[in-house]
């Protein structure tokens, strides 16, 4: 299976600390890679990272073969790397369909960004229905929809999506894990934070578990899953401690 | 053939906008020289507050040197009428000066937000007031220089209500380029960049120029107001272009509310007119003016276009506690 972004040896982080200390690991194309982990291991960072909110210090990171370490969202954007960051993404003061038009800013042709949101308003009939409302009077599920259908303008090759289900309710959580897994058979890979782990990994095909910024388990998803270390990972103590 | 249909929303704004415009229209009929001198002030200092309220209020950076702007158009005009400059060349040349320093101006809200900004703007406009006020070779200093009223197609604009009929002109014309800015794309990339940066980065809007570009199109709306504020006043000097009345037009934005598009028109109103209604209260007009905004800015920090809405919200709120109480008490055996 091809890799649709690899890491190896990233060094990155805020300031003078350093988060990512020799990050390494592969996502594959057209499959949904969770990253998991305690609060402060840097899951975040990694897509931040990954898609040049944050420029890495050392290392090299690869999408489908190509070196985009360091490039600017812009440029990321125009060669289908999307990010759909955490909690809630939208623009309060702006209608539904303005707020979805906001992902085609890179698109640069009005006929085509007319078509792909006629396409995905057609997939979400629900936002076509409140099109014209603020952004705001959506319900939480409806506005992560609508982050996730702005993500899809751009036909996105590799998704990076930040705690998806935060602050949603499981049935709500349900629909957007559904909507991922078939976006991830349609041939989109996906890499994703999450914090939900069981139900997270549940539906992922491969999971990374870091560990202060480097992999502490990766594997299909339900190996991970089923690993009694992974207890230790959440509890603290350390995976070596947990043998 | 359909008409368009129109929500109550714009049918109420039309009518007020028709209303304002004819009261606005027949004000000098009803006042003498002063009056009018006041109205095309109050116009021309709404369109350096509708500059300022793009970049404060629909693009989120804070900006205390909008009368450093207000004096580069003023001073650019003057100076080239006193050149032998026709005042109709003049205007291109200070609003683009104002434009291209705002540009720069721009720079440091790349690097610093919220009070480190406002302190580097403070600091840009006491930079352009010392210029101002000690270049005497160029500026005339405090002795200012006199600016004569320009003629337009042949006729004189001497008369004040002729100017006021201009300076008019000027306000509908940077508030029509306005309102069609705020609705275009760059208006939706302005609030992207006030709401979250971050998310507006995402999405790959280009931060670093709609920045620099908030700051660049409110300085030149500065400038506008400048360059006909010059010879509104037949005579200019730095007192209108330091950190006080940078503070007043910051106050205009604030008083109106930010990031709403007749918050400047209310804002500069109250502003440029209310201390003169307040004459007659003698030396506590000040004082009346001062408590008014401390209890404006306690209780509605969103600006006077926020009161009826803020009204609104308390009625719900009251309805819903009722309901809720009589709820209770029905369910009490």
């Amino acid at each position: 299976m091809a890799e649709a972004l690899a890491l190896a040896d990233v060094v990155a982080g805020y300031g003078q600390s350093t988060i990512l200390n020799g990050l390494s690991f592969a996502a594959e194309a057209g499959r949904i890679t969770t990253l998991i982990g305690a609060n402060g291991a840097g899951k975040s960072t990694v897509l931040k990272t990954v898609f040049g909110l944050l420029r890495p210090r050392q290392g090299s990171i690869r999408m489908h073969g190509e070196p985009i370490g360091g490039l600017e969202p812009r440029a990321l954007l125009a060669r289908g790397l999307v990010f759909v960051p955490q909690g809630r993404n939208l623009f309060p003061t702006l209608t539904v369909r303005h707020n979805l038009e906001l992902g085609g800013t890179t698109l640069g042709d009005r006929a085509l960004l007319r078509r792909r949101m006629d396409a995905v308003l057609e997939r979400f009939p629900r936002l076509r229905e409140r099109a014209e409302g603020q952004a705001s009077a959506l319900s939480g599920g409806e506005q992560k929809m609508l982050e996730i259908g702005r993500a899809l303008l751009l036909e996105p090759k590799v998704l990076l999506i930040d705690e998806p289900s935060i602050g949603l309710a499981p049935k709500v959580v349900a629909e957007v894990y559904a909507l991922l897994r078939g976006l991830a058979e349609s041939g989109v890979s996906i890499l994703m934070v999450e914090q939900n782990v069981r139900a997270a990994l549940g539906m992922s095909d491969a999971a990374v578990a870091l560990e202060q910024g480097r992999v502490g388990l990766m594997g299909p998803a339900a190996q991970v899953l089923a690993d009694t270390r992974i207890k230790a990972l959440f509890l603290g103590g350390g995976l070596a401690a947990a043998g | 053939m359909t008409l368009p249909t129109l929500s109550r929303a714009n049918v109420a704004a039309l009518a007020f906008i028709v209303a304002m415009t004819a009261g606005l229209l027949a004000a000098p009929l009803f006042l003498k020289t002063y009056g009018v001198y006041l109205l095309s002030l109050w116009a021309l200092n709404t369109v350096a507050a509708i500059g300022l309220n793009l970049t404060l209020g629909y693009a989120g950076q804070i900006s205390l040197g909008q009368a450093a702007f207000l004096g580069i158009g003023a001073y650019a005009v003057a100076i080239l009428m006193k050149a032998g400059v026709s005042f109709w060349l003049g205007l291109p040349a200070g609003v683009l000066l104002a434009f291209a320093v705002g540009l720069a101006l721009g720079f440091p809200a790349l690097r610093v937000q919220h009070h480190y900004l406002a302190f580097a703007t403070l600091g840009f406009n006491a930079l352009v007031f010392l210029v101002i006020r000690n270049e005497e070779w160029l500026t005339g200093g405090n002795f200012g220089i006199r600016v004569a009223r320009p003629e337009l197609l042949g006729h004189s604009l001497r008369s004040g209500i002729d100017y006021y009929h201009v300076c008019l002109a000027v306000l509908a014309v940077t508030a029509l380029l306005v309102w069609l800015l705020l609705r275009s794309p760059w208006g939706r990339a302005f609030a992207c960049l006030r709401d979250n940066p971050i998310r507006a980065e995402s999405l790959g809007i280009d931060v670093r120029s709609y920045t620099l570009l908030a700051f660049a199109i409110g300085a030149a709306c500065a400038g506008v107001a400048g360059a006909f504020l010059a010879p509104l006043v037949n005579f200019i000097d730095p007192s209108p272009f330091g950190l006080v009345p940078s503070i007043y037009l910051l106050l205009m934005v604030i008083i109106g509310g930010p990031g709403r598009f007749f918050g400047p028109f209310l804002g500069a109103a109250i502003v440029t007119l209310l201390p003169e209604w307040l004459r007659v209260a003698d030396v506590w007009y000040l004082v009346i003016f001062g408590i008014f905004v401390v209890a404006l800015m306690a209780f509605c920090p969103g600006g006077l276009l926020a009161v009826p809405e803020k009204v609104a919200a308390m009625r719900a709120a009251r309805r819903s506690a009722r309901g809720s109480a009589a709820g209770q008490a029905g369910a009490r055996p």
